[in-house]
């Protein structure tokens, strides 16, 4: 049997820093034609280099992989979205890609307007639509509110019309992003099961992104284990989670108490708006940081401390909520997710950790969570800079400074 | 199955990619039902408003130029209808042309997210302003009988005539749409220049005024090989009794498909990586 999906020596080049990627304005080019010749030179990034797999049918592949390893470049170009820059991909059968759920929804739309638009999108005929429209319906659970325009659902409505769509697909191979990361966990519980349905026994193939890893040991036989760009591990997938752990052991989010803990650290995640979805940065760049926690038992005071630290172990910078006049008082047990947003990172490039702390005060013993090394992110020298060398490295900072030059009038 | 076979590789041949268009036709309706459903959606006069606006403009520009400024129509078609089947003519070229080239960057999230052709996106957005026309030809055929004793009408004409006029106009709009809308997703600007474009336009084509304005002879010329113009005219001849030029009406349709040619071209070789700039 041929493979499905043959994925032959896949590369995918970004420009940053250089014009391509943003807006070109006709002006830039109007009013200085000549500009381009003397611009500086534009940095590329490879998002993926030489990436090559087969996927058999009926095979379902996890791939995993820190943020900014490639996951998502890959999936947008299995799905046509963007072509690589090198490489090609053979592939026997229609793929349908669900990158984000509730694509093309409409809110002036009602329920069942958006069900066939959605549909279509996705790449079902009417006929399809039509044949799979009362079990959509099912699933969703939005029956009474079918002829409501979808302004009027809530977030969670929506997201489950979207996925009832999404899962009534008929492909014969299914590309997912990540799909699963919101909703209620009963809902995601229908839907792992859904998709398990969709894999086992109707013998489809499907190709699976998410940071639920207990999500791709239940549902994926195959793992891809991606980093910066390039294919680390493929096979089986309990040891490509092996591996994947294993290769995290300085990054992982582990609590530090466990018995008994007033609340846990969720999660933490880095973006960059520089390089989407990756935890790159350019110097000067805004650092948005989400940490997300929960709480078991009401809490009175809770101080929320993250520490950024550099690969030498040293503290860079110590972050608290009430620095930014955020005061956590009397939260109730439930799941939250804080925002935290680093203005301009100034820091010399280079990979950094940080460290979370939560507590009813600043003294030690009013501990209630840590966690060392909860993630980490690089910064890199980028745009901003004009000199034409590297930051030394050895340089613990990066400070913004203005330069002059006059003719010195001599007083003598 | 592996009745499917394709391959996804860096691009670099030209296509149309007719084949895949035509896999694709249910989502030419689905865009266009949309974007028509969307417009009317929460207006209380829903769909008369594509009857009320061109009724509006005729009232208007009869007054002003018919009227006002003595302006003379073809033959003796009275004013209003006159300005009225110009004026439809001109908002399939004027809507469609407004609508496709923002069409790439409003539907932007779909496109970063989901494959399909995306020359579906403008030429969609184009059919809606066909959606609008077609309404607004009942205000056109009540006009007609409103002025039924001063109007002699050809009915052969019009049933030859209208359809060639509204294939030539859709035609046109289709290149100049795909043009604008694929570099209006990497040059904002166009998002200012398209309505300016527009209002220029509208006073180099013969609309408000007949397309024998001129006395020059080589400016008459440039003005009837303008496709729009042709449209025009074609939809005004059954209200006449001149001979119609018919192989200008085929350097017409020939322009219009050579614009249908350029914008295709230009889109297709951009299409790739728009997801990337937009």
């Amino acid at each position: 049997m041929k493979p499905i999906l043959e994925v032959q020596h896949i590369s995918k080049e970004f420009f940053i820093g250089g014009e391509p990627e943003r807006y070109l304005s006709l002006r830039d080019i109007v009013s200085n034609p000549f500009k381009k010749l003397k611009q500086p030179k534009v940095e590329s990034f490879w998002a993926l280099e030489d990436v090559s797999f087969d996927i058999m049918p009926g095979e379902s592949v996890g791939i995993i992989g820190r943020n900014g390893a490639g996951k998502s470049t890959l999936l947008k170009i299995l799905s046509k979205i963007t072509p690589p820059t090198k490489g090609k991909i053979i592939c026997r059968g229609r793929i349908a890609s669900l990158l984000e759920v509730g694509t093309g929804f409409h809110p002036e739309l009602t329920g069942r307007e958006n069900i066939y638009m959605n549909g279509s999108i996705l790449g079902m005929r009417k006929k399809e639509i039509d044949k799979h429209f009362d079990a959509i319906v099912d699933f969703s659970g939005v029956e009474q509110f079918l002829d409501t325009p979808l302004k009027r659902y809530s977030s969670g409505m929506q997201l489950r019309l979207a996925f009832a769509v999404a899962a009534h697909l008929e492909p014969e191979i299914l590309v997912i992003d990540e799909v699963l990361a919101v909703g209620d966990t009963e809902f995601q519980k229908k839907c792992l099961g859904k998709m398990e349905d969709v894999s086992k026994s109707e013998g489809k193939t499907i190709l699976f992104v998410s940071h639920n890893l207990s999500a791709i040991a239940g549902l994926c036989t195959k793992g891809i284990v991606l980093n910066r760009g390039r294919v680390n591990f493929i096979g089986e997938v309990n040891k490509a989670l092996t591996y994947y752990s294993g290769s995290l052991s300085n990054v992982g989010l582990r609590n530090q108490v466990s018995q008994e803990a007033q609340l846990i650290f969720q999660d933490i995640i880095v973006r960059s708006e520089a390089i989407a979805n990756s935890d790159v940065f350019f110097i000067g760049d805004n650092v948005n940081i989400k940490v997300v926690i929960k709480v078991f038992r009401n809490i009175a005071t809770l101080i929320v401390n993250l520490n950024v630290i550099n690969s030498n172990g040293e503290l860079m910078a110590h972050l608290v909520n009430e620095d930014d006049n955020l005061i956590l008082k009397n939260l109730s047990t439930g799941t939250y997710e804080i925002d935290v947003q680093i203005n301009e990172i100034m820091v010399t490039p280079g990979l950094y950790t940080i460290d979370l702390w939560a507590g009813s005060s600043y003294a030690g013993d009013s501990m209630y969570q840590m966690s060392k090394s909860a993630t980490s992110f690089e910064v890199i020298q980028g745009k901003r800079m004009n000199r034409s060398s590297a930051y030394p490295s050895n340089a613990a900072i990066f400070m913004k400074s203005k330069w002059s030059i006059n003719e010195a009038v001599n007083i003598s | 199955m592996c009745m499917i076979e394709y391959e996804i590789k860096p691009q670099n041949k030209f296509s149309i990619g007719l084949k895949e268009l035509w896999q694709y036709k249910e989502l030419f309706y689905f865009f266009t039902w949309r974007d028509v459903k969307v417009k009317y959606k929460q207006a209380v006069l829903g769909f008369l408003w594509a009857v009320l606006q061109p009724l509006a403009m005729m009232l208007i520009f009869t007054l002003v130029f018919s009227k006002g400024l003595n302006v003379k129509a073809d033959g003796n078609i009275p004013y209003p209808v006159f300005a009225l089947s110009g004026l439809l003519i001109w908002n399939i070229f004027s809507n469609g042309l407004l609508n496709s080239a923002n069409s790439m960057v409003s539907n932007a999230n779909i496109i970063k997210k989901i494959y399909f052709p995306r020359l579906v996106v403008p030429l969609s957005s184009i059919l809606v302003a066909l959606v609008d026309f077609c309404f607004s030809l009942i205000i056109f055929f009540c006009v007609i009988l409103f002025f039924r004793h001063s109007l002699s009408v050809n009915i052969i004409r019009l049933v030859i005539c209208l359809p060639v006029s509204i294939l030539i106009t859709v035609i046109t709009t289709f290149g100049l749409g795909t043009f604008l809308s694929a570099l209006n997703v990497k040059y904002r600007d166009f998002q200012y220049v398209v309505p300016f474009l527009i209002q220029f336009l509208l006073f180099v084509n013969p609309v408000l005024y007949s397309s024998r304005i001129f006395k020059n002879a080589a400016l008459n010329f440039i003005m009837q090989l303008n496709p729009i113009a042709g449209a025009i005219n074609l939809a005004r001849a059954p209200f006449l009794y001149t001979v119609i030029d018919w192989p200008m009406i085929l350097v017409n349709l020939f322009i219009a498909l050579l614009l249908l040619a350029g914008g295709i071209y230009t889109f297709r070789k951009t299409e790739a990586y728009f997801a990337d700039l937009a």
